[in-house]
């Protein structure tokens, strides 16, 4: 039994994927950042490299965390960003200038793509035609227009109280929300709203966007945020991206990726060939290796804490069991673990661990220590005394008592609580892709901040085989390692 | 020259609140079976608890096979002695065969050692064979208690413990495992402590008897003492109305 018990212990490790060098490129959580991670990692794929995907990935700080820590080699930025949120620095600065700052970091910028994403003035083209608006300045003395922005933007400094200064505009602006202007406009109730200036609205309701002649919005410009550890053969192939795509380019590959039924790679793959950066015949659908690489790095975090969680879990269990008030400040304190969100625990530990797979396996490792430890040491707790007193009499070591007693006799608890902890794990681990760790949840985020139902499901139907297919094989652990009158669905001891 | 199998020096022990065992003084003699006799809570099973070193005595010293019990490590004592209780004596993970020739294997004796040996009990105490790919829960009472049996003798121990291994069963299969016992005992040459609220099954089975109540002895002597010459009022009241040995 014991020799059975060591084979599927190890297969059990053996799913933990082996380490490779492979490029990582982030991206943030929403299309635009998508986008242009999607592209650059197609391209390094189609050039020869590996590549993994930590799309989605919370925040600029976060993002920022995990270029600095490594566990991102790259990921597309703004400078304005940069300028505003990691040097603290208002205003316009050079680019030089930024890239010195960087420098001190052990982060380096590539050349910009081209486009500035900034907030931007936008109208109708009929609009912009009859009443002769091409520049923000030609707003001037158009009082009769009517004009709608974003709360944010009414109330930033650099928003509209510093544009009307600088403008000397004169309009009344009410307040609306950035998605319901576009509907507003198409339905004619505004003439001018704010947008972003790369977004895939502009084109699919005919606006034009109002040139800013007083230069008045500060520049973010879309450029590869990279740490100076990256091989020059990577960074060669990343800087080809300079100046290729424009404000109209990116507009359109935000409006394509809007449009439902197309996915963020294909909307890459379509402009990598169209741009001839990647020959045709290399268009080739990355769903199923990709779909392959999170269901094997899903399988590895939560092998990985399982294993764990066992080794600890059974151990604690057996040094406690005997002391009823230690096994019960352990389970306390498990419980108190348990009652953490889990996302608030991914949160939690990112100060300690940074982002990644580390902090990710370390939280799945605490939610699977209690359902382990806690039917471990009820199930020690119920073997009946006089088992134990036969076992003396007899001889037993400790050792042979574990073996021969307490291990087979404790098994099929065992065994449950495992089974808990590794569905729950599998579900848990979902939400790692938030702290960049990858996995199912990568499109299942990523679908969610895209609003692509199928991207979700993309994440969400591997993982509820994966729990049931966990479900299948521990009860196979359990026929391998327990007779049949002592299974949990036959509790006859 | 040691001709006991327990000496008991003055022994007291409380479990508890309550006392289990006070101020008992005894030494039972090898080659032949010794009867614990009394009711529940008079410290029997804890005195067979006590000779095999599973408890220790708050007080007093206890000399199992001729030697003061090595607290530390009992495990080489506890090889020479077989131990048999009541209802859990056997593994529920373990079919029979693999209950009965545990000690063998713990103890590092070959496969062939263990099956010969396992022979001889089964033929010894009339064991059918195809009970030995059997779990326990599988077999009547009186086959487990057989098995139990043969396990406590797997290793030809020279000391014999039995907590109560004949209770809850029928009068005839009781017989008939008493007549097992008795051959067994015979052919193994194994002294014996038995420890039983039966004092018909102590009469039957035992050449000396020891009366117990509250944790204190209240006679030990051969089974014609006690019978005859009851010590007290209470041992006389337990033994009213018992025969001499049947078969």
């Amino acid at each position: 039994m014991n020799k059975r018990f060591m084979t599927a212990f190890s297969l059990l490790l053996a799913v933990s994927a082996a380490h490779s060098q492979a490029v990582v490129v982030g991206s943030k959580m929403f299309p635009e950042s998508y986008i242009l991670a999607e592209i650059s990692a197609q391209l390094l794929e189609d050039r020869g490299f590996e590549v993994r995907r930590r799309l989605g990935m919370g925040g600029t700080k976060i993002c920022y965390e995990a270029l600095l820590t490594g566990a991102i080699d790259f990921y597309p930025e703004y400078t304005g960003t940069i300028n505003e949120v990691m040097l603290a620095q208002s205003g316009n600065r050079s680019l030089a200038n930024i890239r010195a700052a960087l420098a001190e970091q052990g982060l380096s910028l590539l050349p910009p793509m081209g486009f500035n994403n900034t907030y931007a003035i936008a109208v109708p083209s009929h609009i912009s035609r009859s009443a002769g608006l091409l520049k923000i300045s030609d707003l001037r003395g158009h009082d009769d227009l009517r004009m709608a922005f974003p709360h944010e933007f009414l109330n930033r400094q650099d928003g509209w109280p510093g544009l009307k200064v600088m403008y000397g505009l004169t309009q009344d602006v009410d307040g609306i929300d950035h998605g319901l202007a576009y509907q507003a406009i198409e339905d004619g109730q505004l003439d001018v709203i704010a947008a972003y200036s790369t977004d895939g609205e502009l084109t699919r309701y005919d606006l034009v966007l109002l040139e800013d002649d007083l230069e008045y919005f500060p520049k973010y410009f879309a450029a590869y945020l990279t740490h100076d550890r990256l091989p020059a053969e990577v960074l060669e192939v990343l800087e080809s991206m300079s100046g290729r795509i424009d404000d109209a380019r990116m507009q359109q590959l935000n409006r394509l990726a809007m449009e439902p039924g197309i996915s963020i790679p294909k909307v890459a793959a379509d402009f990598l060939r169209d741009a001839g950066l990647v020959s045709a015949s290399d268009a080739r659908s990355t769903v199923l290796p990709q779909l392959w690489r999170n269901t094997r790095r899903h399988l590895k975090l939560t092998a990985t804490a399982l294993s764990l969680a066992i080794l600890v879990g059974v151990g604690i269990a057996l040094i406690v069991h005997r002391r009823r008030r230690l096994a019960n400040a352990f389970l306390y304190f498990a419980s108190l673990l348990q009652t953490i969100p889990s996302i608030a625990l991914l949160a939690l530990l990112i100060p300690f661990m940074g982002i990644g797979q580390k902090p990710a396996i370390l939280a799945l490792f605490l939610y699977s220590l209690l359902p382990i430890a806690r039917s471990t040491i009820t199930a020690l707790h119920t073997i009946p005394p006089g088992y134990r007193q036969v076992a003396a009499a007899m001889a037993m070591s400790h050792l042979q008592e574990f073996r021969y007693l307490l291990l087979p006799l404790a098994m099929p608890h065992v065994i449950a609580g495992i089974r808990t902890a590794a569905v729950i794990s599998i579900g848990t681990a979902t939400l790692a892709a938030f702290i960049g760790a990858g996995g199912l949840g990568d499109p299942i985020v990523t679908g969610l901040a895209l609003n692509d139902s199928s991207l979700i499901l993309q994440g969400a139907i591997p993982a509820a085989m994966l729990a049931i297919l966990t479900e299948l094989f521990f009860s196979g652990v359990e026929r391998a390692l327990v007779v049949p009158h002592m299974r949990s669905n036959n509790p006859k001891i | 020259m040691n001709d006991s199998a327990t000496e008991f020096h003055d022994v007291s022990l409380r479990r508890g609140d309550v006392v289990a065992l006070e101020n008992v003084s005894l030494k039972l003699k090898l080659g032949q079976t010794t009867a614990i006799l009394g009711e529940s809570g008079s410290g029997k099973s804890t005195l067979v608890q006590l000779i095999i070193g599973l408890l220790r005595p708050d007080s007093g010293t206890v000399k199992t096979l001729g030697a003061d019990i090595d607290y530390d490590k009992p495990r080489p004592l506890r090889k020479r002695i077989g131990y048999a209780i009541q209802d859990v004596a056997l593994f529920p993970h373990l079919r029979i065969r693999d209950n009965i020739v545990l000690p063998g294997r713990l103890s590092g004796w070959s496969e062939p050692d263990c099956t010969s040996r396992l022979k001889e009990l089964l033929d010894l105490m009339q064991l059918p064979e195809d009970v030995l790919d059997r779990y326990p829960h599988e077999l009547s009472g009186g086959q487990q208690q057989r098995a139990g049996l043969c396990r406590a003798m797997m290793l030809h121990p020279e000391l014999l413990l039995l907590d109560e291994p004949f209770s809850g069963l029928d009068t005839l299969t009781r017989r008939s495992i008493h007549e097992q016992f008795l051959s067994l005992q015979e052919r193994e040459a194994v002294s014996c402590v038995l420890v039983t609220h039966d004092p018909q099954e102590a009469i039957n089975l035992a050449q000396d008897i020891v009366v117990m109540k509250n944790g204190r002895l209240q006679q030990h002597g051969t089974v014609d003492e006690v019978m005859n010459r009851p010590a007290n009022s209470y041992v006389g009241h337990l033994c009213t109305g018992l025969s001499g040995k049947l078969g």
